[in-house]
């Protein structure tokens, strides 16, 4: 563990990929294998099950601070992160640290056995723990317990590494650490033979666009560029083997069991096929709003009644395995003519579309569009449509792993923005924990002001220290910490959807609210009113 | 209450009796300064009084033509009444915490304060008092101060790492009292030369002529046709300096920024720094707590920062708090 704090730090410490890389292939080869897997494990953000609730954590760390309850929490709320806030209210209080124990042995024989355990049992154990370890031990061990760890170094960064340091292929290494797979001695070793892990559920790294900033016209001839619909779903592979049918999202989760449609509808691909597309909520008539495919991701085994109320469907734009042969390398125009004919083939053999005239597996239209201003134009329908914009992809481009910028660009829709009015305010983290910067914002229903979005981001410090002096000036009321304030400072907000939801007293849920402008020029009377919010939301689909 | 010694006023801590303010942020006609960052000192009052140690630094920051007394520290003032003296605050050059003294009872204003040592000011007096007026930056539990030995240290490895890599190492530090605090602390651990923003090298001359021992430093300035001239060269910039142009003359370099809140990983994130360093002139939460106790008051008060947290622990501690509305603030 104390390798992986070193490491941690030094990646810490830099902004030079150069320095980043270096850390990683020495530690890699510093560590031994057993913890060496570990590492990656850590590196590429997996997370074990959560086998300690962040209640529970929380009431430990009172008891073991000897602090009042509301003072540990509102000491959390300043640092922002538990694990943390363990970390600099317990760790380095006594003179001699425990020995290191090695990263292996921390997950196989300290954090794992935790689950089977009874509360004492686990208290006793991580309060140990914490009174024994220097600081950032302190904070990993912290953070492992509760899920990822977030170290700052892309995937390809760690792959890179690995591929330095065990010098083999990229390819290789980047396919082994697809899916699931389990840290070990073993494992480890078994990365310099790339070969010997594959699985046969195994998907291809995802090859990830860029946002287009600008016109499209600085890409050059239209005719180089095919353009789809970029869907706001869950991008996923489906992976057709070996008898076996898998569907794995971009976050490596194995998530086949969620969508039992596509599964079925996957058995009619023949064997050897992977696909690249997008799983998506959809009611015959077109895409649902992403909320509805959230409900359908919470369930792991979908009932009858939620899948009559929300089908999903999968809208495939790549086919990067055909026949068992990795297509990647040939070019997007080819790979996609070849997808059209296998899923066409594919519904035939499965009897044609389902019962509402559509499969759950099929193509995602290439858009016809003529010059760029005729697909500028069909950007604008986007919105009604429910996608977040248009992908633009190179025609001749091969099928790379992680984010390749060039090739695939992603042309989102502008927000949609609001004017709100500033009802309450709450003290910010860290260093603005003395500053009141996160705020709520509500629009007119009648006469009174209800909340529709809380916001962080998108002022100034300028304008984050005069909206503070502000707030303190003008405050109604004390809740805790958080001030209600004369409704009086209006400001422009983004937001990137519209969802109806139940558990709001507006009506509405927004995706991503964020500030754009503090609107001085206008008097509250003239914020938005909760009914042009509704309007949106009733937009009709086309 | 309405008896009590100092008030909270919209121009400052003012004390009837004696009819003078301390670190007044409006102009007043007599004003008793704990120290010369910008929050506790500023221009426009009719007369100023400041420990002795500070007069070179308060005077960079006032009109030229200012009213200004500067006393040793301990010695006894009358204002009316009232017998005011002024104590080593540890917290700058010349920092002091202003002892009020009327009909038997006695407050102390702290300003800012720390308790850790610090080789070029005066180390914190604990002044024993009825009631005790301290700021509260860092009073939440988790600010708790690593040894500035350690600090220093790591300073001067990532200066070392640095400069084995051929770049540059920035640092931020506060340009009064922070910069040459840790100056201070290099110059006990190497004679190498130190670069110096132009904010900074003013100020540091303030201090080497009040005798503190500090490292040879040259002024950072444009490379000329010197390329690289700052390869491997540790440069001392205030916060300000932070992502402008002036940074360009060093071509590739690493930040880093020395402060308190340095504490919290995010804090560091949020400047955009490679490194943190946590070296602070506050008190941290022990050295708060520890500092009550010392004064032995049966009241304390507290100013700014974390003030609500803290007064609601001491009174739940049992011991009689208040909060007091100033202006001050800041992150020196
Ligand atoms: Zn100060
Ligand atoms: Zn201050």
């Amino acid at each position: 563990m104390r390798r992986l704090a070193a490491l941690f730090e030094r990646l810490d410490a830099t902004r030079s990929t150069r320095a980043k890389t270096e850390a990683l292939v020495e530690y890699f080869r510093g560590a031994p294998p057993a913890d060496a897997a570990w590492g990656v494990y850590v590196l590429m953000g997996r997370r074990m099950k959560r086998c300690v609730g962040a209640a529970a954590l929380r009431q430990w760390l009172t008891e073991e601070s000897a602090l009042p309850a509301w003072l540990v929490e509102e000491t959390y709320a300043s640092v922002g992160d538990l694990a943390e806030t363990v970390a600099l209210l317990l760790a380095d209080r006594t003179a001699a640290p425990a020995e290191s124990v090695p990263l292996a042995e921390w997950f196989e024989w300290r954090l794992q056995p935790l689950a089977a355990l009874p509360a004492s049992e686990q208290r006793a154990l991580v309060t140990g723990w914490w009174r024994e370890l220097p600081y950032l031990e302190c904070l990993l061990a912290t953070k492992l317990l509760t899920g990822a760890l977030r170290v700052g170094v892309s995937r390809s960064l760690v792959t890179r590494a690995l591929a330095d340091c065990l010098d083999v292929e990229r390819v290789g290494v980047e396919r082994a650490l697809m899916g699931e797979w389990t840290p070990s001695a073993a494992f480890f070793e078994s990365l310099a033979r790339p070969a010997a892990v594959a699985h046969p559920d195994q998907p291809y790294p995802f090859h990830l666009a860029s946002p287009l900033e600008g016109a499209p016209d600085a890409l050059g001839a239209r005719e180089r560029w095919i353009a789809e619909w970029k869907w706001d779903g869950i991008r996923a592979q489906v992976v057709r083997r070996a008898g076996s049918i898998a569907i794995w999202s971009r976050g490596e989760e194995s998530v086949a069991e969620r969508f039992p449609e596509i599964v079925a509808a996957a058995a009619a691909l023949p064997q050897g096929t992977v696909l690249d597309g997008e799983v998506l909520a959809w009611d015959g008539r077109g895409v649902l709003p992403f909320a509805s495919l959230q409900r359908r991701i919470g369930r792991k085994a979908p009932g009858a009644k939620i899948q009559r109320d929300i089908p999903v469907r999968y809208l495939a734009y790549d086919l990067l395995e055909a026949d068992g042969a990795d297509l990647r390398a040939r070019p997007l125009a080819e790979r996609r003519a070849r997808l059209e004919s296998l899923v066409r083939e594919a519904t035939a053999v499965a009897g044609g579309p389902g019962a509402g005239g559509w499969s759950a597996i099929d193509v995602s239209p290439v858009l016809p569009c003529g010059s760029w201003g005729d697909l500028a134009a069909a950007r604008e329908q986007a919105r009604v449509r429910g996608v977040e914009g248009l992908m633009l992809k190179d025609a001749e481009s091969v099928y790379r792993a992680g984010r390749q910028r060039g090739a695939w660009w992603k042309w989102k829709l502008d927000p949609l923005t609001f004017d709100g009015v500033l009802l309450y305010a709450a003290p910010g983290h860290g260093r603005r924990s003395n500053l009141y910067t996160d705020y709520t914002f509500g629009v007119w229903r009648d006469d009174a002001l209800v909340p529709v979005a809380k916001a962080y981001s998108g002022l100034t410090d300028a304008e984050i220290r005069d909206l503070d002096r502000w707030i303190r000036a003008h405050t109604r009321e004390k809740f805790g910490v958080v001030r209600s304030v004369e409704p009086l400072q209006v400001f422009e907000l983004a937001y990137e959807g519209i969802a109806a939801s139940t558990r709001h007293k507006s009506g509405v849920a927004l995706r991503f609210p964020r500030i754009l402008r503090w609107r001085t020029d206008k008097p509250a009377r003239e914020a938005d009113t909760l009914a042009a919010l509704r309007a949106v939301l009733e937009a009709p689909r086309g | 209450m309405h008896d009590d010694l100092i008030l909270a006023t919209p121009r400052g801590l003012y004390c009837p009796p004696g009819d003078f303010y301390i670190d007044p942020w409006q102009p007043a006609a007599r004003a008793v300064i704990t120290h010369a960052h910008a929050d506790h000192l500023r221009p426009g009052s009719a007369h100023y009084t400041l420990a002795a140690p500070g007069e070179a630094v308060a005077r960079r920051r006032l009109p030229a033509d200012t009213t200004l007394t500067a006393v040793p520290y301990g010695e006894p003032l009358v204002f009316g009444d009232v017998r005011v003296s002024l104590h080593p605050a540890g917290h700058v050059l010349g920092s002091a915490q202003v002892r009020v003294e009327h009909q038997g009872r006695v407050w102390v204003v702290s300003g800012d304060y720390k308790r850790e040592a610090d080789p070029t000011c005066a180390p914190f007096e604990a002044v024993a008092c009825d009631v005790f007026v301290s700021e509260a930056t860092f009073a939440l539990p988790v600010y708790r101060w690593p040894p500035t030995e350690r600090v220093a240290e790591e300073i001067l490895a990532w200066w070392r790492d640095n400069r084995a890599r051929g770049v540059a190492s920035v640092l931020f530090c506060y340009a009064l009292g922070k910069a040459q605090r840790v100056l201070a602390e290099l110059a006990a651990r190497t004679d190498e030369p130190i670069y110096l923003h132009g904010a900074v090298a003013s100020l540091t001359e303030d201090y080497r002529a009040a005798g503190i021992r500090l490292p040879v430093t040259l002024p950072a300035s444009e490379p000329g046709t010197r390329p690289r001239a700052y390869a491997g060269a540790l440069v001392v910039a205030p916060p300000s300096a932070a992502g402008s142009t002036w940074m360009r003359r060093f071509g590739e370099c690493s930040t880093g920024y020395v402060s308190g809140w340095m504490r919290i990983r995010g804090n560091r994130r949020r400047r955009g720094c490679d490194r943190g360093f946590v070296l602070s002139d506050h008190a941290d939460w022990p050295g708060l707590l520890r500092t009550f106790r010392d004064t032995g008051a049966a009241r304390i008060l507290l100013t700014h920062g974390h003030s609500d947290a803290l007064c609601r622990y001491l009174r739940e501690q049992g011991v009689a708090a208040g909060a007091l509305a100033t202006e001050y603030g800041g992150e020196h």
